[in-house]
């Protein structure tokens, strides 16, 4: 007697007309999703009215009855996109995203859903819109000195996710392993400046964390409820690790909030010199990962698919720390930063306060303009700040020097 | 790491990594879900799911990602629907046997709710025993469990629960405060009475889902005289709690019986029961609350018998557990412990009351032999 618990995957499976009709990515069974169609649209509804994400501000009932019956081909559903929007109302004055994609196809079973919210998050990004992926070095202009007087230190981060797997907030301890293995695999046949290798969470020495922490290369398990809430913290810390050049300029994170963080870094003002080990050391990643069919998961709308939808296109941040004591308390700062199209935190990341007059300042966009454009726009941006932060030294005004809109 | 070949299995995609590649790593963990799951079991229960989809790997997710404590021991699993422990009882089974003291598969738990079957219990003395509180959980058949449940079932939950309450009459009439729209006068003074529950924070249970859509569909009721209180939708679908000042079990435990028995009466005639079946019992979200569920407790001073080098081995044979009076894992403060029933499956709801009654009454008197510095070797109990 067949056992009525079994999963319909091992069942045989359906043939002829059947099979070839029944498979489509939006009504793949999902014994669960199913089971919630008992509900009526209205009693599975979440309660946003005192939700404050883009999310929140997006989900209509008639979105939310159009999707709910649908599931990508791994299982994932328009409750699991949205359940850490739901669990976190976010705050008065953060807009946070309020929903993850599972797997690459989430972008397109859900665009209902996601596209507004990407259409908020990015400028007015349309549907119809085409990304630039622009990864050659050589295009960026200057860059090679920005004044180590005033610019600490110089780094450019972003992801990118292995297509054919899922992501983060969907992925099975095996499909995790997977990714981990696949990275060990290439990574370890970097060699030159790249030459480094793999610390694994659940194996490292005492020694090795300590050093690690030092370095400030460690990630810890997400505290974040934003994060817990999208199930990107299950099983940790299994599969989860850092790999680093020899050099400490080169990093990469293996299965925290993407499947790869990428990150090039080092004291001083040469953003050019990051810039370039950051595309040289992405592209050379990349094309082992094809050589396994297995490149990054692209796409001429969205560039870089990644968890977050606030990360899509380059996923680039590409920043540095800064010395603006007088220009930071200026009435114009505000204004300048927009019109350049940049951001300001504080030097421990997002949400941190700055030290010292210290500054982390970064591009504020990630989708609709190139790599090579938004760290164009950094080194531009920062070059003439710290103009400024020398004439208002002098005591002269910054008057003539403001910007024109970006 | 092998290059799957063959067509990507969609339907339940964690099919296409082999049971190997798929079972976690559990070399660090001490529960009992970690004890009892071998990758042999592991690959015969992966392919399974309840029919409301419920997964081994739902199961065990929060035994997963709470490795446990050395001296504590964490159960590392849960259910997600009544099925559940059908499905799975490969692993639940031995999980229920190493938890509840050897219960078999085969054996049967007694369901014993009626309050005259007690003998005592109304004359603990005060001067001791400070508090008396009886608690227990409910699952209403039909709907998921908390880890699993939708939106839609909760909120349902929550309908039917403030149906049934409402029509409580006399000692039990009541009021609900949903916890997502209770005025700021209702908090402090359920947080006064120390009724209100929050969000949980416990790893351990937001690892298994249960906290998801807070606070929504979540509430307490209780009765005008504050004896008498249900939670909505936290760890189990309903917590019943009956408690009131001073050492009258009884009294306590008489309408702890008489307030379930009417409420589920009530949901009954709605047309839903009470999950249980001859087996386990109650079925409840935890494996460790199967059976009764039932928690009876007093919180009683006892100072000096607390520091008799014989105290721990006298509550084992008791059958009965300390606690500090904040619950389980807190301190004693200034001599006072929560004392109860360490047995929840295979005794029925009167024989655990007896157990605490009886057991505390002696308790009582051993103290009151040790104030008067007198030996209470005569006293010892036997293993019950």
């Amino acid at each position: 007697m067949t056992d009525p618990f079994l999963r319909p995957s091992v069942l045989p499976p359906l043939t002829g007309v059947l099979a070839a009709g029944a498979r489509t990515a939006a009504m793949t069974k999902n014994c669960h999703n199913d089971y919630k169609m008992k509900f009526t649209t209205d009693e599975e509804f979440p309660d946003l009215s005192l939700h404050n994400n883009h999310m929140a501000k997006v989900l209509t009932k008639e979105i939310y009855e159009k999707l709910r019956s649908k599931s990508t081909p791994s299982g994932f559903t328009v409750d699991d996109v949205i359940q850490t929007g739901v669990d976190n109302p976010g705050h008065p004055f953060i807009m946070t995203v309020g929903c993850v994609a599972g797997d690459e196809e989430s972008y397109e079973v859900f665009k209902e859903l996601l596209d507004p919210v990407i259409s908020d998050r990015h400028g007015g990004y349309k549907p119809t819109d085409k990304h630039k992926t622009d990864l050659n070095f050589e295009n960026l202009k200057g860059g090679d000195d920005l004044d180590p007087n005033y610019v600490l230190s110089s780094r450019v981060r972003t992801g990118r996710s292995i297509k054919g797997f899922t992501l983060p907030p969907h992925n099975s301890r095996g499909e995790r392993r997977a990714i981990q293995n696949l990275s060990i695999e290439a990574l370890s046949s970097l060699e030159g400046e790249f030459k480094g290798k793999y610390y694994p969470l659940d194996g490292m020495t005492d020694a090795e964390q300590e050093q690690l922490i030092a370095d400030h290369f460690l990630f810890d398990k997400p505290v974040s409820p934003l994060l817990t809430c999208a199930g990107m913290a299950r099983d940790w810390p299994d599969a989860r690790g850092i790999w680093h050049n020899d050099n400490k300029t080169f990093l990469v994170w293996v299965n925290e909030e993407d499947h790869l963080r990428v990150i090039s870094m080092q004291k001083g003002g040469n953003m050019k010199e990051v810039f370039k080990r950051f595309c040289v050391g992405l592209q050379k990643i990349e094309e082992i990962f094809k050589k396994h069919n297995h490149g990054f998961m692209w796409n001429e709308h969205l560039g870089y698919i990644l968890t977050c939808p606030s990360n899509l296109g380059t996923g680039l941040r590409g920043g540095v720390h800064v010395k603006l004591p007088k220009l930071s308390t200026h009435a114009k700062f505000e204004e300048i930063l927009t019109r350049l199209r940049l951001q300001k935190r504080g030097t421990g990341g997002v949400d941190t306060a700055s030290v010292g007059g210290v500054f982390d300042i970064s591009n504020a966009d990630r989708l609709g303009s190139s790599e090579v454009e938004q760290v164009q726009l950094v080194v531009d941006g920062v070059k003439l700040m710290v103009e400024m932060e020398k004439k208002l030294e002098k005591g002269e005004s910054i008057d003539g020097m403001i910007p024109a809109q970006k | 790491w092998k290059r799957k070949e063959k067509k990507v299995n969609e339907t339940f995609y964690h099919l296409n990594y082999s049971a190997e590649q798929e079972y976690p790593d559990l070399s660090q963990h001490n529960n009992h879900m970690a004890k009892v799951l071998t990758p042999e079991m592991y690959a015969q229960l992966r392919d399974k799911e309840t029919p409301s989809g419920f997964t081994l790997d739902d199961v065990i997710q929060t035994g997963v990602d709470n490795p446990g404590h050395p001296f504590i021991m964490t159960v590392g699993c849960v259910a997600g629907d009544e099925e559940t422990y059908e499905v799975f009882k490969d692993l639940l089974d031995p999980v229920i046997e190493d938890r509840h003291g050897g219960y078999k598969p085969t054996d049967k738990h007694k369901t014993d709710l009626n309050a005259e079957n007690l003998q005592g219990g109304d004359d603990l003395d005060p001067n001791y025993v400070l508090s008396s509180r009886v608690r227990t959980g409910r699952s209403i058949r039909g709907f998921c469990l908390p880890p699993h449940c939708s939106r839609g079932e909760r909120r349902g939950i929550e309908q039917l629960s403030i149906e049934a309450l409402d029509s409580l009459e006399g000692d039990l009439k009541g009021k609900y405060y949903a916890l997502k729209n209770m005025t700021e006068e209702e908090q402090q003074q359920l947080i006064d009475d120390h009724f209100l529950f929050d969000k949980p924070v416990s790893p351990l249970l937001l690892a298994s889902g249960m906290a998801r859509d807070w606070p929504d569909a979540r509430g307490i009721w209780h009765n005008d005289n504050k004896t008498f209180l249900v939670w909505v939708n936290e760890e189990d679908h309903l917590r019943v709690i009956s408690m009131q000042k001073g050492g009258n079990m009884r009294e306590v435990f008489n309408r702890f019986c008489t307030g379930l028995t009417k409420i589920e009466d009530l949901f009954k005639d709605r047309g839903h029961e009470f999950m249980w079946n001859e087996h386990l019992g109650y079925v409840l979200t935890c494996p460790s609350n199967l059976g009764t569920g039932l928690r009876a407790g007093v919180h009683v001073k006892l100072p000096h018998l607390s520091k008799h080098e014989k105290f721990g081995e006298i509550l084992k044979r008791l059958r009965l557990q300390k606690r500090g009076t904040g619950g389980v894992d807190t301190a004693a403060v200034g001599g006072v412990f929560d004392i109860s029933n360490a047995d929840r499956l295979g005794f029925s709801e009167v024989e655990l009351v007896q157990m605490v009654v009886d057991g505390v009454n002696l308790l009582v008197n051993m103290e009151k032999r040790l104030e008067s510095g007198d030996g209470i070797d005569d006293l010892m109990p036997e293993q019950k």
